[in-house]
């Protein structure tokens, strides 16, 4: 498998670029002969049985439980392509053209990597599974930064890369690609979901004071909640960053107590958001009461790996999710059921978003009945779908990100398990959560064209 | 005021975590001479010590759960609340001053066994190999605790009672804002308590003695027909579990996971440095000095004029005390400086 | 090789030459011959070099090397940005940059030695660290890493008439693109120069009074020598490297991110460094090229290819072994690691090159040297 010969697809590479350029620009007339001739395109699986799937996944770091969540999903996902298994959301999934024979009848294998969380790793392992193990489509992550230098990297080599788990708006916004999709919510969503329900529960006349992570992710979603609070009336204290990984974040709760503020928001995820949110309530934050209100704590992103790790503490607390595995459409269902045969727990939403990707791009390849990336590419755009777990969704075609309902969740107060720390509050329909490709909080970007890496 | 109180208060705490990783690291750079970077994996093994005995006092019966159908959840009932509901639930909440006791033994077991069993064919071997031996020895660590734990933290309660806040405020006569939590005053008077433990039982009692001339003069006193080398074994295993209790009692403040050892390590190091080496008296004043200034330099009055200065003061301080202090605050001069 | 003529390290500069240039064909066995994993080989073969000729030479342990490394790629990416796609101004910029970042740092930090030396270079890199992932942000692009972008300036590139169109760039010499094998070859031909200049250095008087500073600084001094310039200059030399292999990141693959300047990316640089052998010229090549290898390939292995690996076995057999080596491969390669350094400097003090020396010995039936001679590793004890 491994065997291939790198120096003939590089060599030619120059050439077949070129062709492909051609393509692009006299469009539609040559798209057939294309096919007759038998188009050439990187890591292209030509007559043989199989085709290989790269899943990219942080096995080391502060994020490897939630890696091997999402291996796990993709292991699944390729059961069930391969029509083992019970078929999981294959059988909700609407429209599908997915046969359970693997795709365009051929089977699906899959080699994995670690990404350890940093840029320079998961690219490393990126390109190994693109040289060397000749993969169509590289799949995964668990943070931000790694999705947006991935996605890079496939865009450059030319194959397909389906981002995992990534919420800053950067992903689909000024570093989107034409070869990226992200299923994925983002920080946009998670305000415009979040702002009406803190309407609801705490009112139009709140301060708030932000924590924020200092880096790229933190500052995207600080600056969309702090849009969505405002829009309701709220104003806001003071914005402090925060160093990525500080473990004690007591010196920066403490200023909290005396600002006058009277609502705390965490952006912060992973370890950051289990240290601050458990220390936040050591410091009797919750048990406060500032201009005659309660003090509240939010926390925009929520997962429910997170909330494991800072167990009591998130009781009552609200944030957004993109998926939790206690929604009762059939499409959730099914993915919980044959997870749940097949672990013996329930899927995080990491692990539903990676299952859903590949689902989605063996769809897409059938539906394009070729691997092609731009013919891919051109599949997934605008694709419309249901029945995978977030209801009637899209694939943008302007932005490649999906647009569907974002879910507001909170931490229940009597959990039945040490899964059941989560209740969803509210299903913010799609609309409320959508914006226009060239909003502002996501400008600057541009897709450019999709390569085919030949 | 009441601001400057409570940031006063983070550095003391934080200061406190630092001084006690320092002090075991120093005792063991002075007395044996080795840099030993596994004792960033001491501290998380302490740490872990409090997880395992929460699982064992936790270990639970699983009763099926018959609301949930998609596939079998079961609800974990702890077997000792089960069979003794007062009694067990007060022992299952305890569980963190517990661990202290059961740390003791455990840390010092790991202490002395890592020093017979590896450090002490060390001593006479370069830096660089103690550097990668320890090295190793910490990665081995982590993977073991990370194979059986996982990678996510795992949250740790302080007891009920001690799980709120104190009012300082209204003690000292401030506004109703100054409070700080009960754990972490109690983490404070910890580490003083401990740090003043070592001292004195490195100042008063003949052991003690002994050990501070080996750290002095480790010829002189092995000529003089004491064997030092026992000593140091001793002291070792003390320092290791220095390290341990400072990670039990921290589980609190922050959820333990396997790789907190490493978070802890680099800044440990500086701390050392920047007290000076072989000096326990330096090691604790630069715990307290840099957790302190880290407190102080988050606040949003100082990062409004200097930006992200919170997040290099650490490695500014030390710099500029190194080229101020050519041995820190208070080394002596030639250890550890070929 | 104390008596080591001009000879004998031709014959080992060309066999090291060769050796390099023929990756492709002898790594095919060890599934490594991919163009990635080599263009690694190379770059972090060049980073140990140039730290070992200040830590194996001198015995100064710098713990802040990788702010060079991450300096170096950073000019280079912006080299892109705004100059041209060609890599030979990218390289040149980064090797002169990092070059004055390390006086600078070389300049301050080397007022102390010893330990105090360590943590000064630690505190400077971890502090550019800190402030390239946050506050400069605009310079660098924090977490995400400095990119290319469709809207860059490439003036030089603008100016020659090269436009690329609505798809980025890629890097090149000349017209070659710099990504997959070439990429290599241009890798492999910088990392053989930088050896040879290692060499001329380590045998040069130069040479020979950094290691007289490492064997006795003081008795250096006493003779009314001044052994700081020598100091500083290996220090600049060193950062030189590094910035030169930072520069090779970004020219494979044009993106800089600020976790290359990470503690852990300096210790790592350590770790090669002792891992092959402090002091000896092929040593750190050799323990850069393990680390990188056990990074990638061992971390890919999942129980679906080592059922495969071991599909030979009895059922039960086969169970039992893939469940025992699975601990060792995929997100248990770190254990690998740990076991790897903690046996090599158990068993070979001196790292690998101590141990290929001890073999070496075996077949030439002479006793093994001990470890006074002018290549290996000997840090005084303290």
């Amino acid at each position: 498998m491994s065997k291939k010969i790198i120096t003939n697809v590089w060599s030619r590479r120059d050439v077949l670029k070129a062709s492909a350029a051609t393509t692009a620009i006299t469009g539609a007339p040559l798209f057939f002969s294309r096919h007759a001739y038998g188009a050439d395109f990187l890591n292209n699986p030509g007559d043989s049985g199989v085709v290989t799937l790269g899943f990219n996944v942080p096995q080391s770091g502060a994020y490897a439980d939630e890696g091997a969540d999402e291996l796990r999903a993709y292991k699944l996902a390729v059961k069930h392509l391969n029509g083992e298994g019970d078929g999981g959301m294959m059988n909700t999934m609407q429209p599908s053209e997915l046969k359970g024979n693997g795709i365009l009848g051929k089977k699906v294998e899959y080699v994995t990597g670690d990404t350890q969380t940093k840029s320079d790793a998961a690219r490393a392992s990126a390109k190994r599974m693109i040289e060397k193990d000749g993969v169509v489509m590289v799949t995964g992550g668990s943070s931000s930064g790694v999705a947006v230098a991935v996605q890079g990297l496939c865009q450059d080599a030319g194959i397909i890369f389906m981002a995992g788990l990534t919420h800053s708006n950067d992903t689909t916004g000024k570093d989107k690609k034409a070869n990226g999709f992200r299923h994925f919510f983002n920080a946009y969503m998670s305000g415009a979901a979040l702002g009406p329900v803190l309407e609801k529960n705490y009112g139009n006349d709140r301060r708030a004071y932000h924590l924020t992570a200092d880096y790229t992710w933190g500052w995207t979603q600080e600056e969309s909640i702090i849009a969505s609070t405002e829009a309701i009336g709220w104003t806001t204290v003071e914005k402090v960053k925060t160093p990525v990984g500080a473990g004690d974040f007591s010196q920066y709760i403490t200023p909290v107590l005396n600002s006058g503020a009277d609502t705390l928001i965490l952006n912060h995820y992973g370890k950051d958001m289990i240290n601050s949110l458990t220390q936040a309530i050591q410091f009797g934050l919750k048990d406060k009461q500032v201009n005659g209100k309660n003090f509240e704590i939010v926390v925009p992103l929520y997962s429910r790996l997170m909330a494991q790790g800072a167990g009591e503490n998130v009781k009552g607390i609200f944030g957004s999710t993109n998926w939790h595995w206690s929604l009762s459409d059939a499409g959730s269902q099914a993915f919980v059921k044959s997870f749940g045969q097949e672990y013996g727990f329930p899927p995080s939403q990491a692990a539903h978003t990676c299952y859903v990707q590949t689902l989605l791009y063996a769809d897409a390849c059938e539906r394009a009945g070729t691997f092609e990336p731009c013919e891919v590419v051109s599949a997934l755009e605008g694709h419309k779908f249901d029945g995978l777990g977030n209801g009637p969704t899209e694939y943008r075609a302007g932005d490649h990100q999906c647009f569907k309902d974002v879910l507001v969740v909170k931490g229940k107060e009597n959990p039945s398990s040490q899964f059941d720390l989560l209740e969803v509050v509210e299903v913010t329909p799609r609309a409320q959560v959508e914006y226009p490709v060239d909003h502002p909080m996501f400008a600057g970007g541009d897709l450019g064209t999709c390569n085919n890496g030949a | 005021m009441d601001a400057l109180i409570l940031q006063l208060l983070n550095g003391l705490d934080k200061g406190g975590a630092y001084a006690l990783i320092a002090l075991g690291l120093t005792l063991v750079f002075g007395t044996l001479g080795v840099v030993n970077f596994a004792h960033g994996a001491i501290f998380m093994i302490g740490a872990f010590c409090a997880v395992t005995l929460r699982k064992i006092l936790t270990i639970s019966t699983q009763v099926r759960d018959e609301s949930i159908t998609l596939f079998e959840a079961y609800k974990e009932v702890p077997i000792l609340e089960a069979k003794y509901p007062v009694v067990g639930s007060i022992i299952v909440d305890y569980s963190v001053p517990l661990a202290i006791i059961a740390a003791i033994p455990v840390m010092l077991a790991l202490g002395l066994l890592m020093e017979r069993g590896l450090i002490r064919h060390f001593y006479k071997r370069p830096h660089a190999d103690q550097i990668l031996v320890t090295f190793g020895l910490a990665i081995i660590c982590q993977e073991i605790i990370r194979h059986y734990f996982g990678a996510n933290p795992i949250p740790q309660a302080a007891p009920a009672i001690v799980a709120g806040s104190a009012n300082i405020g209204a003690f000292l006569g401030l506004g109703d804002n100054v409070v700080y939590p009960w754990w972490r005053l109690i983490y404070l008077l910890f580490s003083f308590i401990v740090i003043a433990g070592v001292f004195a039982f490195l100042q008063f009692t003949t052991f003690g003695m002994v050990v501070r001339a080996g750290m002095q003069d480790r010829e002189m006193v092995g000529l003089l027909g004491i064997d030092i080398q026992r000593r140091f074994t001793i002291v070792f295993g003390l320092a290791s579990v220095v390290a341990g209790l400072a990670g039990v009692m921290y589980t609190p403040i922050l959820p333990p996971d396997y790789h907190m050892g490493m978070d802890f390590l680099v800044l440990s190091f500086v701390v050392v440095v920047v007290g000076g080496m072989g000096s326990l008296g330096g090691a604790v004043l630069a715990g307290f000095l840099l957790g302190i200034l880290q407190s102080f330099a988050s606040m949003n009055e100082i990062k409004s004029i200097v930006p992200g200065i919170d997040q290099i003061i650490i490695y500014l301080v030390a710099v500029v005390v190194l080229l101020v202090r050519p041995r820190g605050l208070m080394g002596r001069k030639g250890v550890m400086e070929d | 090789m104390t008596k080591s003529s001009a000879t004998s390290d031709w014959v080992l500069f060309i066999a090291f030459a060769a050796a390099v240039l023929t990756m492709p064909i002898w790594l095919a066995p060890f599934g490594a011959n991919y163009p990635d994993l080599m263009q690694k080989f190379a770059i972090f073969g060049v980073f140990a070099i140039g730290f070992n000729i200040l830590f194996g030479l001198t015995g100064y342990l710098s713990f802040g090397h990788a702010a060079f490394l991450g300096v170096g790629s950073y000019t280079a990416v912006w080299s892109f940005k705004l100059l041209t796609m060609n890599v030979l101004p990218a390289v040149l910029f980064s090797i002169v940059v990092a070059g004055l970042f390390a006086f600078l740092i070389g300049f301050i930090s080397l007022r102390r030695s010893g330990i105090y030396f360590s943590i000064l270079t630690l505190a400077f890199a971890q502090m550019s660290y800190n402030l390239a992932y946050s506050v400069l942000t605009p310079i660098t692009n924090g977490e995400t890493g400095l990119q290319l972008s469709l809207s860059d300036a490439r003036v030089l590139d603008a100016m020659a008439g090269i436009s690329t169109g609505r798809s980025l760039p890629s890097t090149s010499l000349f017209g070659v693109k710099m990504s997959g094998l070439p990429g290599f070859y241009f890798c492999a031909v910088v990392l053989i120069i930088g050896f040879f200049i290692a060499l001329r250095i380590t045998r040069s008087p130069f040479g020979t009074m950094l290691r007289g500073i490492k064997s006795n600084q003081t008795r250096m001094s006493y003779t009314g020598l001044n052994t700081r310039p020598y100091l500083i200059w290996a220090f600049v030399i060193s950062g030189m490297y590094a910035g030169l292999a930072g520069s090779l990141l970004a020219v494979t693959d044009p993106l800089a991110g600020a976790e290359r300047m990470q503690w852990t990316a300096s210790g790592e640089v350590v770790l090669m460094t002792i891992l092959g052998g402090a002091g000896t010229l092929l040593g750190p090549v050799l323990g850069a090229a393990l680390i990188k290898y056990f990074e990638n390939i061992f971390s890919a292995f999942n129980q679906g290819t080592l059922n495969q690996i071991f599909d030979a076995l009895p059922d039960g057999l086969q169970n039992i072994v893939v469940e025992v080596v699975s601990l060792f491969v995929g997100d248990g390669w770190h254990l690998t690691l740990g076991l790897l350094f903690m046996i090599t400097v158990i068993f070979l003090p001196g790292g690998i090159m101590e141990g290929m020396r001890r073999i070496g010995g075996l077949f030439t039936r002479k006793k093994p040297q001990p470890t006074s001679s002018s290549t290996t590793a000997v840090v005084d004890p303290s």
